[in-house]
């Protein structure tokens, strides 16, 4: 909040603010679903959906909502509650209020604070509306009595006193403000993007107390899985400012497009969450995030090829062997890929991130995007940690970041030994 | 006006780049062979040269065992991460297309592996196989397992023809009660707990030297009083009619 007025204050848009402020008590009931006629906790399953609970509140093959999934993070391993209307050991006695208390202002019914694992910083955002239907979409499920572990967090960081002062500094409540200078889709998307979608928790650059340092998606590594999270503002990342609407839409509802592919956590994100989202909001979703995407492809900086010494050039010819060998069939022989099947790896922005991780890890693990209902029997790709040495992995992994046009920094051994994940 | 420029060149370096995708473009066959190619490169159809040989063969197997397998996997009740990567964002109705296609397929299976076990151990396994010990409320193998041990229709896999490192690693797995395989307690994991080190050492030494024979048993030879036993394995009866 403080944050958002001085950015406003002495600039042309007062006045606006203002406007925007009166316009505010209005523009918030169009925020919610439009649809009334369906009952209150269909409409909560909905939304539980574009905010993934389910996915985060339930462990592998367990009973759903029933919590005791374990979150690894550099401050220690957490462990997802029981959110069923269980008596005992979920939610049972939470009343309405103690739940809005939870969504938007992250503390526990018994006054705690929530650490930020639970993306409250994000789920702030969402109205009270929407989050009074999540609410009684919860207690019209059957409680489920499991009581699961406690976390396990490493001192300082399980001082709640800490956590207070952490809040003070980083957390800034408040329900998503509509900008009225903008369309009523726009912001629709805005609110999903920013508040139940909590992209920002993956997609930012955390400092060192896991603080989003701008919150404004512009990419880093998730602590704690050994993945990178893109910005979706760089045109070099994951921005989509040049991408057409209908391609936004494709990849994130369907998990695969012609020229990028959604893996690891993202892909998880498709499946569980985004592709159960409406037409209308994935729609809504995409024009926010091409709204926010920058364009213009800085030219100078992505064609400045240093001149390449000759031992570069030989590390880089051992790793076109290995392409041939191994992964020319499906990628192709100069990395075209095949349309919403292989993705290519020519011109493929995720093969080049400053951040080879992604890239190692694909090699490594090989994949499956998710089977949505777009993309029901998706094409796999083997893991190769099994199959060629980890020098093998870097030389392969340098020749596809600087074939075909490609431009990314050459990776070693010890870089593929650094990806390997610990919850692995 | 540098921008235009910049952008006008962009716009000729994607095309060019869309060009050369377009004429060197990959035919890639719309079938479930194709799209299991990350499975077969561990398990292949034909006898494995590997180089350590503990890639379980698939091919053949019952295709409701394979199913529950593969969700067992995904849903971290059976650990074996390179698997648990690639099935984690898989449904269920694919997992049963890959299940039935695996199950479909033939096998041409390894030469019997001589065990060099002594005739009282021999006899032990033989004991095992075909009356079971009642004293300790374990059936005979093959009333489960089928009479010539090749399976049975749609939840009971076959023993024979898996390698002996495989095979002492699921005993292993099951005795330690373990994310190996052991995390549900089902009928063979109870089964698999009550046998003895020496038990389970013949067993694994024994099954790979049999030559393989026969086929997978019809479902209705499987004693109902075993379905009862074996019910949490046998739940999702309803996609094998
Ligand atoms: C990224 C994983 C994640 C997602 C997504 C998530 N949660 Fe949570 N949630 C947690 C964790 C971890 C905690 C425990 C935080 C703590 O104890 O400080 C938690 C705590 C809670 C609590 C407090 C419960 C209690 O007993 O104190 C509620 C209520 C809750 N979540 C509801 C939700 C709802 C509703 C959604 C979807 C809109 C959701 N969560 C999405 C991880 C998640
Ligand atoms: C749990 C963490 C997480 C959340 C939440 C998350 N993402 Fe991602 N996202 C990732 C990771 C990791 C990648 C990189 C892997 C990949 O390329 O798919 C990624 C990649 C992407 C990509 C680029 C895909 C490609 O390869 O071109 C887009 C676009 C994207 N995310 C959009 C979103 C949007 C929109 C949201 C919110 C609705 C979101 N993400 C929420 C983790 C997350
Ligand atoms: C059998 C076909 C196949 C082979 C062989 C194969 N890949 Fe892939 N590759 C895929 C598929 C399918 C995906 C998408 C996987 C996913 O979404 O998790 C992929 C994804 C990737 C990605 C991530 C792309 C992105 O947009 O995030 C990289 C990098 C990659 N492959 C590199 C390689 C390299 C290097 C080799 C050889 C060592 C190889 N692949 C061999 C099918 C293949
Ligand atoms: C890196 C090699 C590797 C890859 C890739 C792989 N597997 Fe496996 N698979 C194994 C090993 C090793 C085991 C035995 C695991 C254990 O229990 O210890 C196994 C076990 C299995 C089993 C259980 C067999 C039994 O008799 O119980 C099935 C079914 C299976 N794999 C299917 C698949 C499918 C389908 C894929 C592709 C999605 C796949 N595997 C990919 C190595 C692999
Ligand atoms: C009550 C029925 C029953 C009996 C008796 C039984 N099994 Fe099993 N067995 C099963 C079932 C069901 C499975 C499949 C387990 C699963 O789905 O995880 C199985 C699986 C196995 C497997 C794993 C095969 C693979 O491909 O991974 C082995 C090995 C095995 N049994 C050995 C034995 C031996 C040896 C005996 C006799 C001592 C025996 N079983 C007796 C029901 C039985």
């Amino acid at each position: 909040m403080k944050r958002l007025f001085l950015r406003f204050i002495g600039s042309r848009q007062t006045f606006l603010f203002i406007a925007c402020s009166l316009l505010l008590t209005l523009l918030t009931t169009n925020l919610a679903l439009a649809d009334f006629t369906e009952p209150q906790s269909q409409q909560g399953e909905y939304l539980a959906l574009a905010g993934n609970c389910k996915g985060c509140h339930t462990t592998l093959g367990g009973k759903p909502y029933a919590g005791g999934r374990k979150l690894q993070t550099p401050f220690g391993e957490f462990v997802t509650p029981n959110i069923t209307p269980d008596i005992e050991t979920g939610i049972g006695q939470w009343s309405k209020e103690d739940f809005w208390q939870a969504m938007h202002h992250g503390k526990a019914k018994d006054g705690r604070y929530l650490y930020p694992v639970f993306p409250y910083i994000e789920y702030t955002k969402v109205t009270r509306q929407d989050s009074d239907k999540i609410f009684d979409y919860l207690r019209s499920l059957p409680p489920v009595a499991q009581a699961n572990p406690p976390h396990k967090i490493d001192p300082p960081y399980d001082n709640q006193f800490l956590l207070f002062l952490w809040r003070t500094w980083y957390f800034e409540e408040g329900v998503y403000k509509p900008d009225s200078s903008k369309s009523e889709e726009w912001n629709r998307g805005a609110y999903l993007v920013q508040g139940l979608g909590h992209c920002t928790a993956c997609h930012t650059s955390r400092n060192v107390w896991g603080a989003s340092q701008d919150g404004e998606l512009q990419g880093g590594e998730i602590m704690g899985t050994f993945w990178y999270a893109p910005s979706l503002i760089s045109p070099l990342e994951a921005g989509m400012g040049d991408w057409p609407i209908e391609t936004v839409v494709e990849l994130l509802s369907t998990g695969i497009t012609n020229h990028a592919v959604t893996s690891g956590p993202m892909a998880t994100i498709v499946r569980e969450s985004l592709q159960h989202l409406s037409a209308a909001d994935m729609r809504a979703m995409a024009v926010y995030l091409q709204s926010i995407g920058k364009k213009e492809i800085d030219i100078k900086k992505t064609r400045k090829i240093p001149p390449m010494p000759e031992a570069v050039r030989q590390y880089l010819a051992k790793g076109e062997l290995i392409y041939e060998k191994h992964c020319q069939d499906c990628h192709g022989e100069s990395g075209q890929g095949v349309s919403n099947i292989y993705p290519p790896l020519a011109g493929n922005r995720s093969v080049t991130l400053t951040s080879p991780l992604n890239t190692i890890r694909s090699v490594l693990y090989g994949g499956y995007p998710p089977s949505t209902a777009g993309n029901k029997r998706p094409y796999g790709m083997p893991p190769y940690q099994h199959i060629i040495h980890d020098t093998e992995i870097a030389q392969v992994v340098s020749y596809i970041r600087n074939a075909w046009g490609n431009l990314g920094s050459l990776v070693n051994q010890f870089d593929v030994d650094d990806s390997r994940g610990y919850e692995y | 006006m540098k921008f235009s420029i910049i952008t006008i060149t962009t716009l000729f370096l994607v095309f060019s780049l869309a060009n050369t995708a377009q004429s060197t473009s990959i035919k890639v066959p719309d079938s479930l062979e194709q799209r299991v190619k990350p499975c077969t490169i561990c398990h292949e159809d034909v006898d494995k040269t590997s180089l350590d040989a503990y890639f379980p063969r698939i091919a053949g197997k019952p295709a409701g065992y394979l199913y529950n397998q593969l969700r067992n996997f995904r849903d971290g009740r059976r650990y074996y991460q390179p698997m648990a990567i690639l099935l984690e964002n898989m449904s269920d109705e694919y997992i049963l297309e890959i299940a039935r296609y695996f199950s479909s397929m033939h096998y041409t299976y390894p030469q019997p592996d001589p065990h060099g076990l002594p005739p009282n151990e021999i006899n032990m396994v033989e004991k095992l196989i075909n009356s079971g010990d009642p004293a300790r409320n374990i059936p005979a193998c093959n009333t489960c397992h089928g009479e010539s041990l090749m399976g049975i229709e749609p939840y009971i896999p076959g023993l024979l023809g898996l390698p002996h490192a495989y095979l002492a690693a699921q005993f292993g797995g099951w005795r330690n009660g373990g994310i190996m395989r052991g995390q549900t307690p089902d009928c063979m994991s109870e089964i698999a707990k009550k046998l003895t080190q020496e038990e389970v050492y013949a067993l694994a030494r024994w099954l790979p030297a049999q030559p393989v024979s026969g086929e997978t048993a019809k479902s209705e030879t499987l004693d109902p009083a075993l379905v009862q036993r074996c019910e949490d394995i046998f739940s999702e009866r309803k996609h094998f009619k």
